[in-house]
């Protein structure tokens, strides 16, 4: 019998790092077995009328300690209880789920910008952590409608050249993260991206067939395991994926535009 | 004796639970989690004549205790069924129940024929309750004569016991059970899920594509228990409950209203092993309310 991929994790801490943004610290077994950064895992709330698990992206993943991170937006009624978990309670959490960022594609010695929008920005963080550790060179754009949005971007310069960007300015370059990196000239072998539809479209209409890339996707999904069919994914050859399953990320190149 | 064993026309089964049609595609995806060879049987993801590639998304949306669906009988057609999903179900301990769909009698009387001559497939299941085409599905299944007149012909031509899967969306399910009953149906299979509607706030539209959808889960359970419940009295047939089961205590009621067996379907979303979870968990539970077997408990309400 495999290993139960469910178990009510132990909360190491949460706490609030931007505007209705949380990071969540959980420690257990299950861990063991997270190893592709883009993954997610699907999580039981707590509230018990809702009873569909909400799938959240892997932020970081510290195998030595037995814990992972989840950094998420807590807006709906199922996140918003998720967020007032405290130290010493349990999470009921069932993952890894889907098909991540295969580094194992990119050449050593190549440049890799990723861009990261809003609540798109985590899974990238145990990219970068993967990536620098292999000797890539790596820059990170990250996007946010404010100043108060904004998270990671300590962090992430451990591992990174970081870039902010906010759409009114109040941090960093004003605008999209795709001008940024024309305004920047910065130059790259791959393009890895996750955030808001319009962002993952802007990179795949100025990247597509020029640069090598990854994109992580976000679909209303039930099961997160491929069983319901509910969030499928339209490719480049009209065949329908599922998100939860061959994506969240796929290849930028075999996308389609919708 | 195995107090959980429980004989149906054409089903043989160890264990009373089955994994709903359209809640565990074609058994793949669960084949990760633990090994399928535990489950009673497994009702497959409806299958029709041509591939389809179902309805536009957003597909699901969440409402209290359950959901609303409507994927649209998403499936690769009769032919990639038979030569790549049933040939993977060979490998467990298990019969079979194909979920058949179409637009016309004449698409449940050909796929009907193909599969039922598969040898793992043990049975049919006349899906004519699925509220989530536009054409064929729940037409077929809310109307006595028309749902009479399917079965019968399906009948004719299949080589193993016919199921048929009733809709709620009626007025009177014991009109619709009693005429598939008489039309030669081998068995019942029962609720599909009930039509239902989300609207989002900001736009006032529908939050699902297809504007409607199913509703499942455990807010449909009342329902589905009053049906079966109705239907036990009405007709000689036997009947594989569902609707909004997550629990072992939850099978028990359905037995108690009159199901030989159930199918476990939103649950499987919920929790990908509550069905091995359930089946651990039944003989204790049928024990605690004084009883040494499945059979025991069928039919416990009318007694």
């Amino acid at each position: 019998m495999v290993m139960r991929k469910q178990e009510k994790m132990y909360v190491v801490s949460q706490k609030e790092i931007a505007y209705d943004i949380f990071e969540l610290v959980l420690k257990g077994d299950l861990v063991a077995t997270l190893s592709q950064p883009g993954q997610f895992v699907n999580v039981k709330t707590g509230d018990g009328a809702l009873i569909l698990r909400r799938p959240i992206s892997i932020c970081n993943i510290d195998h030595q300690k037995s814990e992972l991170t989840l950094v998420y937006r807590a807006t709906g009624a199922g996140t918003k209880v998720l967020s007032e978990k405290k130290a010493g309670e349990y999470v009921d959490i069932l993952g890894p789920l889907g098909t991540g960022f295969d580094l194992d594609q990119i050449e050593m010695d190549n440049t890799v910008v990723l861009i990261g929008g809003g609540i798109g920005v985590p899974p990238l963080y145990e990219t970068a952590k993967r990536l620098s550790a292999r000797g890539n060179k790596v820059i990170a754009v990250l996007g946010f409608a404010n100043v108060g949005d904004v998270f990671y971007e300590e962090k992430f310069k451990e591992f990174a050249d970081v870039y902010v960007a906010t759409m009114d300015g109040t941090k960093g370059f004003q605008g999209h993260v795709l001008d940024l990196i024309q305004e920047e000239g910065l130059d790259f072998d791959w393009v890895l991206g996750c955030g808001p539809h319009v962002m993952l479209n802007g990179i795949v209409t100025a990247y597509k067939g020029l640069k090598k890339g990854f994109l992580s996707f976000e679909e209303r999904m039930a099961c997160g395991t491929g069983a319901c069919y509910a969030c499928v994914k339209e490719m480049a050859d009209e065949s329908r994926t599922r998100v939860c399953k061959e994506g969240p990320v796929y290849d930028m190149n075999e996308v389609c535009y919708f | 004796m195995n107090k959980l064993s429980i004989k149906l026309p054409g089903l043989d089964l160890k264990n009373p639970i089955i994994p709903a049609s359209g809640c565990f595609g074609f058994g793949r995806e669960f084949a990760e989690y633990y090994d399928l060879s535990v489950l009673g049987s497994i009702m497959i993801k409806a299958t029709s004549v041509e591939p389809r590639l179902g309805n536009p998304t957003p597909r699901v949306a969440e409402t209290p205790g359950g959901m609303l669906n409507a994927i649209g009988l998403q499936n690769p057609g009769v032919d990639k069924v038979m030569a790549t999903e049933l040939p993977f179900l060979e490998q467990f301990n298990l019969p079979i129940i194909a979920n058949i769909a179409g637009t016309t009698t004449e698409d449940y009387v050909t796929v009907a024929e193909k599969i039922s001559k598969v040898a793992n497939v043990a049975a049919l299941e006349l899906n004519i309750s699925c509220p989530n085409v536009k054409e064929g599905g729940i037409t077929f299944g809310t109307d006595a004569l028309v749902a009479a007149e399917l079965t019968k012909a399906v009948k004719q031509v299949s080589q193993v016991p016919v199921y048929v899967k009733l809709s709620p969306n009626v007025t009177h399910i014991v009109r619709i059970a009693k005429a598939v009953e008489e039309a030669g149906a081998d068995g019942i299979t029962m609720i599909n899920t009930l039509l239902g509607m989300r609207l989002d706030l900001k736009t006032g539209k529908p939050i699902i594509a297809n504007g409607t959808g199913g509703l499942s889960g455990p807010a449909i359970k009342p329902v589905a228990i009053r049906m079966v419940h109705d239907v036990y009295k009405a007709v000689k047939i036997p009947i594989i409950g569902m609707g909004g089961i997550m629990t072992a205590e939850d099978v028990l009621e359905f037995l108690y209203a009159g199901a030989r067996a159930v199918a476990v379907g939103t649950a499987n979303f919920v929790d990908p092993y509550v069905c091995p979870d359930i089946i651990e968990q039944l003989p204790e539970v049928l024990t605690k309310h004084g009883f040494d077997s499945v059979q025991d408990a069928v039919g416990f309400a009318h007694r």
